[in-house]
């Protein structure tokens, strides 16, 4: 079965007929030409798929195109300032830290850093907040478990942490 | 071109913190990986794997799947092109893809289905009906599985080794443990599955194959493809721009890469595009066999050790031979007068083993470094002592002098930063709520390697510009950083004003990113061709000058034992009631000569770290006991460390240069952190609870009564 959907992506509007089958990251990797999203597993297992998806961040190869029509999706391509040459903080502290490698988990880690601060800045608790009422305090301990959807095979945790707690405090 | 024995490089940009060169692009997700790169009207591949573990394919339909909508072509062993296979030299059983009806293992490729779109492609491929005659077979590695010895083990070392008399010096010893250690299967799973886009050309001079692979080595690939498929190398062209991450998996061209390439064969003109699904990487793409290391040590009351024999059973291929080779290490680590190893493989009809991060070593070494251990604890002996007990004065395998072994001061100085000396002696000594308490030391060691054989250009682009070539792969190392550093310094000019091009076989030849021995191998061809162009054509050359050499092995390489060490040092702790193994702390300490860029470099140690550490507590691939496959066949199941799992975790080194090994005076750093580390993980749980594991992963059930 075929639909038709408008997906924003990176601010350039899409409409497209997809299969309903179609998942958002196959959409947007081999319909799209936007490869920014990579593909780790295909099965919301690694992360690599993050985006900002309606300002969430979000798996896409565990979303259906058909079900976020009229969606809007930010990558790690569309976080920085193309026309001014300029990173987004996240990624300019990614840089600063060397929480990369390959690069291949890399604008995951970004849209799920950027995903996740937004997260922590509304209050939202996670696995390890002690006090699940109080505004959450970003300490290592809560930036590793919420950065834990994002696997990293490289092993670069220690720069990741370091560039997302210099992202969290600025 | 030219083969000069390169001068020492005077170091400026070497050894200062370059941020990585390709960041920018890797943070926005623009850096285009091989499966990304744009070829119009590609077909997509997808393959077919047997389901079976031992026979012959007896009928394949592709009827069903000609029929899906988009499907173009299912290729099999009866319509596949031929692949030259006479030779033996140049023939990689691994790669005789769908040549004949054999079927070796479950997983091995059977068929592969080109369409219009991958969904058609993946559709189809679930729509070929395959029929086999079922033989039997074998699978498990079990202690009374017959074993041969091989002629040799990974890469060309001996597979026994003999010196002294290990029974007469056990026999004199006062202490001797006798203990089996065991390693699990292990994948590599870089985060980019392996993928290519390739397109055959049936040119009027002749067939051009042209890749974008996501591979270890650019021209190891197209040198290994080219003769079977009836080529010149040249012929063959390969890119590998960006790769994600290959630890071993991508250093060799698997079966999916010819696969891809004799289906390009048939729709010439047109690019292929394949994928390897996650799952598909557990059968085809290598991994780490399970390793069983029977060790014993004999050794005097005060520790210092007589005798070390270290023999091992691991698993290899029916279909073709790996021979981890798991005991070297032992060959050169401490000093004995009576040591002994032997390589034992057992074939299974399985899928083919390979290299995985520090093949040989990180096994090895963890089975040495845990029977250390015990020896210390059956000794009375701090660990950090009994190891700077049986420090040898010479290589104890070739007798040489070390070009640099300075593990002792690694041991002193991470037992000074970790506060080692606060340790209790005994274990089960410390408790922090529902939590045992340890900490656990190991060695690390990895021999530092120069290939021979690669190349560099240096051409003069005017205005005091330099283009540097070589056609090595960055996999995520950081090459591309300390390549145009290496190149700055050889040249006499800033980093800035160094336009390095690598990834690509129409640059000059280049050895495979493996064995740690990258950047030594490639530098050595840059600055011999740097040294030669300045000689050539002085310090204000015209634009479009342009030298090309190789460098010449370093004689240091043949008079010293050339090897990087260190200490690692772990804090466990072990919860009392669910025995969930937690390690807050994590210190690597090394001595890798010359660290040409401490901000990648700090990258690459913390990160054999940390799969030093995954492999201690997570990563066992479980087969399949009736077929040899592996049912832990994704990243739900395969285990590997999450961000959580990662703590303290911090990699320091000694301030020094090894002269002896190349002209920029580094070892190379890829491998070590994950040497070791397993054992110090290891032995810090049982220091926290008294209960001594002697097998990886450490998991929570050990720890339960």
């Amino acid at each position: 079965m075929q639909a038709e959907i408008t997906l924003t992506v990176d601010g350039t509007e899409h409409r497209t007929t997809v299969d309903t089958r179609t998942t958002v990251l196959d959409l947007l990797r081999e319909r799209l030409g936007v490869t920014s999203p990579k593909k780790g597993c295909d099965h919301g297992q690694c992360g690599s798929c993050t985006v900002l998806l309606d300002g969430r961040r979000h798996l896409t190869c565990l979303a259906l195109a058909v079900a976020h029509d009229g969606a809007e999706v930010v990558t790690a391509a569309g976080l920085a300032d193309a026309a001014d040459d300029e990173l987004h903080p996240v990624q300019q502290a990614f840089l600063d830290h060397d929480g990369l490698q390959c690069g291949y988990c890399t604008p995951g880690q970004v849209c799920s850093a950027v995903g996740m601060l937004d997260e922590a800045k509304q209050g939202h608790p996670s696995h390890v907040s002690d006090d699940l009422e109080a505004e959450p305090e970003l300490d290592d301990d809560e930036i590793r478990e919420r950065m834990s959807g994002n696997l990293c095979r490289c092993g670069a945790y220690a720069g990741i942490l370091a560039a997302v707690r210099e992202a969290a405090r600025s | 071109m030219t083969e000069l024995l390169p001068d020492p490089v005077p170091a400026q940009a070497m050894g200062t913190a370059h941020l990585r060169a390709d960041g920018p692009a890797k943070v926005t997700g623009l850096a285009t990986y091989a499966v990304e790169h744009p070829a119009d009207d590609a077909l997509h591949l997808w393959l077919v794997q047997s389901t079976v573990a031992r026979g012959r394919v007896t009928r394949i339909d592709p009827g069903a799947a000609l029929a899906h909508p988009g499907v173009v072509a299912v290729l099999d062993h009866t319509n596949a092109p031929r692949l030259v296979a006479d030779d033996p030299e140049t023939t990689d059983p691994e790669l005789l893809v769908l040549q004949d009806d054999r079927v070796a293992f479950r997983g091995q490729i059977v068929a592969a289905v080109l369409a219009e779109t991958s969904d058609a492609a993946r559709e189809g491929a679930a729509l070929v009906a395959v029929r086999y005659d079922a033989e039997p077979h074998r699978v498990e590695l079990r202690d009374d599985s017959p074993a041969y010895a091989p002629e040799s083990v990974n890469p060309d070392q001996p597979t026994d080794t003999d010196d002294g008399d290990v029974e007469a010096g056990l026999a004199e010893a006062d202490v001797v443990l006798d203990q089996t250690y065991r390693t699990a299967y292990e994948h590599n799973n870089p985060l980019e599955p392996h993928a290519l886009v390739v397109t055959w050309r049936d040119d009027p001079d002749g067939p051009r194959v042209t890749m974008v692979d996501s591979t270890q080595g650019v021209h190891p690939v197209a040198a290994t493809l080219a003769p079977m498929l009836g080529l010149e190398k040249d012929r063959v062209r390969v890119r590998a721009p960006y790769v994600g991450g290959g630890f071993g998996s991508k250093g060799l061209p698997h079966a999916p890469e010819m696969a891809a390439v004799l289906a390009a064969r048939t729709v010439p003109g047109r690019a292929v595009r394949m994928a390897v699904t996650r799952q598909q990487m557990f059968a085809l793409t290598g991994y780490r066999t399970a390793t069983v290391s029977h060790f014993r040590l004999g050794a005097r009351a005060d520790g210092t050790l007589l005798a070390i024999d270290h023999q091992v059973r691991e698993q290899t291929s029916a279909l073709k031979e790996y021979a981890e080779q798991t005991a070297t290490p032992t060959r050169m680590l401490y000093a004995a007068p009576h040591r002994r190893t032997r390589h034992r493989l057992v074939e299974l009809d399985v899928a083919v083993p390979s290299w995985m991060r520090a093949p040989g070593e990180m096994p090895g070494v963890y089975a040495h470094e845990v029977a250390m251990d015990e020896l210390a604890v059956a000794c009375g002996l701090d660990p950090v002592e009994l190891r700077l007990r049986n420090e040898p004065e010479v290589d104890p395998e070739t007798g040489k002098p070390f070009s640099g072994r300075r593990l002792v001061e690694c041991l002193e100085r991470g037992a000074e930063l970790f506060g080692w000396a606060a340790r209790a002696p005994e274990p089960r000594a410390t408790v922090d709520g529902e939590w045992w308490v340890g900490s656990g030391v190991a060695s690390a060691t990895y021999p530092t390697m120069t290939q021979a054989g690669s190349q560099a250009r240096v051409q003069a682009l005017g205005s005091g510009r330099y283009s540097v070539a070589v056609g090595a792969v960055d996999i995520g190392t950081g090459a591309r950083t300390v390549l145009a550093q290496i190149a700055a310094d050889a040249l006499g000019v800033r980093v800035d004003d160094v336009d390095l091009q690598i990834a690509d076989t129409d640059l000059p030849m280049a050895t495979v990113a493996g064995g740690s021995s990258g950047t030594s191998s490639w530098g050595s061809a840059v600055v011999a061709a740097a040294q030669l162009f300045r000689r050539d054509h002085g310090d204000d050359p015209d634009a479009g000058v342009h030298t090309t050499a190789s460098a010449s092995q370093s004689p240091g390489m043949e008079e010293y034992a050339t090897h990087a060490f260190g200490a690692v040092f772990a804090e466990a702790r072990v919860h009392r009631y669910t025995g969930e193994v937690r390690v807050p702390r994590l210190l690597g300490v090394y001595s890798v000569g010359r660290v040409l860029n401490p901000v990648t470099a700090r990258s690459q140690l913390l990160g054999g770290l940390t799969m030093g550490l995954s492999a201690a507590l997570f990563e066992e691939s479980y087969r399949d006991p009736r077929h040899g496959h592996v049912v832990t066949q994704d990243l739900a199941t395969y285990h590997v460390a999450s961000h959580a799992d990662v703590r303290g975790i911090e990699a320091v080194w000694l301030d020094e240069e090894d002269p002896h090994v190349n002209p920029m005076g580094s070892r190379g750093i890829g491998e070590i952190g994950i040497v070791g580390t397993p054992a110090a993980v290891a032995n810090a749980t049982f220091h926290a609870t008294g209960v001594r594991v002697r097998e990886i992963p450490v998991t929570a059930d050990r720890f339960v009564d």
